[in-house]
């Protein structure tokens, strides 16, 4: 262990050891940041795991991500207006339209993902690596400029259709939403650890990025497992969008680009490349975000998070759990 | 011979590989038998790596074809070329690391296996079924290269020796025809040799042809029963170890001229 790893672990230590404090002498408070901050990072966690299963297999960032999570939460308020649900209280029309939004979402986002990265990055596969993040950055305006002509500069209304039950226990108020938003996030996650572990293509996808020549030689169309991996990290990021407006109601047009950079924090921070890394990352930027935002005051919040960015890449690149450095 | 052509198991008619001014490969011919052990030797920077990628289809070639089994692959991708049966290892190892031993082995069994997405997602009886022969399949490749202990262990934990092993392991997965070495013995003491030679032989009693590329004179001469040897990516010798072995060509090639 070196100087750093040591610098990292105490300062972790010490955030652990202060919130603990709190957690102590003013509990309610604690809890209820808390859940602020776990339903934010379930969504940051979300978009996190596409950054991290794209970087992982072919080591590009891919800046249009966030970009891909907004289009996601604009698509669906979309959908969700071609039904007839109430606002403020929740029907058995809103339950269905839900349950319709939510898929399709995922799977255009899956398929517009796909084509970004036909158009935009396959044509670069063999490029030097600045080139397809060149493109990626312009997929990324590309996409906010397509969502500010259609739906202009301002703030965009995602309606407000979960139940509005909520409880107080022990002081700390949470509802029926933060539930869901957690539950949703968590078995999305869980979907996809049993699919990369358990399938034929979640392994064509570690041996690709593991070694993309070899890979090919055992028949691995690799074509094919990078489409299936942006596919797959859409469906999250679409899924994330749909979860994102449902619990705040606001969405626009650069939404992406902030909460797209935090959750790329979040996958730094987990190990980039590392899928159960973004998922723990993502909870833990989303906590220390919420914590900033209670204890040292919002204003700070982002320099918080991207003082993290940075200590992160200094001390410890390889993140977290990060043990799998790309050795090419 | 052309009465036969399925006596040959691979053909090269012509095959060239330019990059930019430098030919690598030039214009090189040769065909390869059903069941024997073939090899391909020459000095450091002959074309050697590089007519192995033209075959699996890592490059494709500037001119010429590749013919097996009878087929046209010329050009084909290469995990096209890995599904119809052909299989290699390479020469500075490259294995899934961050695997273990007997995942590295099924991903090798994959390509021959039926189970869809939905299948495993949902963990059909059919997938488990079929999962489960994969595994003892890939335990019996395990054994049969002699690594089976380290099933459990990531592929980086191995000794070196046992890497090239279960590079063989996961090439010979793939069920292939013909399997192509690059250079296999690189690094080993003579014990492991000996060793590595008893199971080329035992790989040929599959039915398997076996296509070599080896530095090591003993090995290459041990076990091959033809060479082709190659200099500055032309062909300038074949036959059997020992025609190659007085060919004043080869010689020179190897020694340098004498004055």
């Amino acid at each position: 262990m070196s100087l750093p790893d040591y610098g990292f672990y105490i300062l972790c230590g010490t955030a652990v050891i202060l919130l603990a404090a709190q957690a102590v002498t003013h509990p309610t408070q604690f809890f209820q940041v808390f859940i602020f901050g776990l339903t934010q990072g379930a969504i940051y966690a979300l978009v996190a795991l596409g950054y991290t299963m794209v970087y992982g297999i072919i080591e590009l960032i891919n800046f249009a991500h966030g970009d891909v999570f907004t289009l996601g939460a604009y698509i669906g308020t979309t959908l969700l207006g071609f039904f007839a649900i109430t606002e403020g209280t929740f029907t058995a029309i809103n339950l269905i339209a839900l349950i319709i939004v939510f898929p399709v979402v995922m799977l255009i986002m899956g398929g517009i993902n796909i084509t970004i990265e036909r158009v935009a990055y396959r044509p670069l596969r063999n490029a030097p690596r600045l080139a397809p993040l060149i493109t990626a950055i312009g997929m990324s305006f590309f996409l906010e400029g397509v969502m500010f002509l259609w739906r202009g500069p301002a703030t965009v209304h995602f309606p407000d259709i979960l139940p509005t039950q909520s409880w107080y226990v022990a002081g700390v108020f949470f509802g029926v939403r933060d539930i869901f938003v957690v539950v949703v996030g968590a078995v999305l996650v869980s979907l996809l650890a049993v699919f990369i572990n358990q399938t034929k293509l979640g392994k064509a996808m570690r041996a690709t990025a593991q070694d993309r020549d070899a890979a090919q030689l055992m028949g691995i169309d690799i074509n094919r497992t990078i489409a299936a991996t942006f596919f797959i990290g859409a469906l999250l990021a679409g899924a994330g969008g749909i979860i994102w407006g449902l619990y705040y109601n606001t969405i626009y047009y650069q939404l992406g680009f902030r909460s797209g950079l935090i959750a790329f924090t979040a996958a730094v921070f987990g190990g980039i490349g590392n899928i159960p890394g973004a998922a723990i990352g993502g909870l833990v930027i989303g906590l220390t975000a919420a914590f900033s935002d209670s204890y040292i005051g919002s204003k700070w919040t982002q320099v918080v998070i991207f003082g993290i960015l940075i200590g992160v890449l200094v001390f410890r690149p390889t993140g977290l759990l990060g043990m799998r450095v790309p050795e090419k | 011979m052309s009465e036969q052509p399925r006596d040959n198991i691979l053909e090269l008619t012509g095959l060239t590989k330019r990059f930019g001014g430098l030919v690598a490969v030039d214009n090189v011919s040769l065909h390869i038998k059903r069941g024997e052990v073939f090899a391909l030797i020459g000095p450091n920077g002959a074309g050697k790596t590089t007519l192995f990628n033209n075959v699996t289809g890592l490059f494709r070639p500037t001119s010429g074809n590749v013919l097996f089994d009878g087929r046209d692959i010329t050009g084909f991708k290469p995990h096209q070329v890995a599904r119809l049966g052909i299989a290699r290892t390479f020469q500075n190892i490259r294995l899934f690391d961050y695997m273990s031993c007997l995942d590295n082995v099924r991903v090798g069994r994959h390509v021959r296996m039926k189970a869809k997405v939905w299948d495993s997602l949902f963990k059909l009886p059919r997938e488990r079924r079929e999962e489960e022969r994969v595994t003892d399949e890939a335990m019996e490749v395990l054994r049969f290269v002699g690594i089976a202990k380290h099933a459990n262990q990531y592929a980086r934990n191995l000794a070196y020796g046992q890497q090239r092993r279960l590079e063989i392991a996961r090439a010979l997965a793939t069920e292939p025809k013909l399997l192509l070495l690059d250079e296999p013995a690189a690094g080993f003491t003579p014990q492991e040799k000996v060793e590595l030679m008893a199971l080329v032989k035992k790989i040929l009693n599959r039915g398997i042809t076996v296509f070599l590329i080896e530095h090591d004179m003993k090995v290459v001469m041990g076990i091959s029963e033809r060479i082709v040897v190659l200099d500055h990516g032309e062909k300038i010798a074949e036959g059997s170890p020992e025609e190659v072995r007085n060919d004043t060509k080869v010689i020179e090639a190897y020694l340098g001229k004498s004055a």
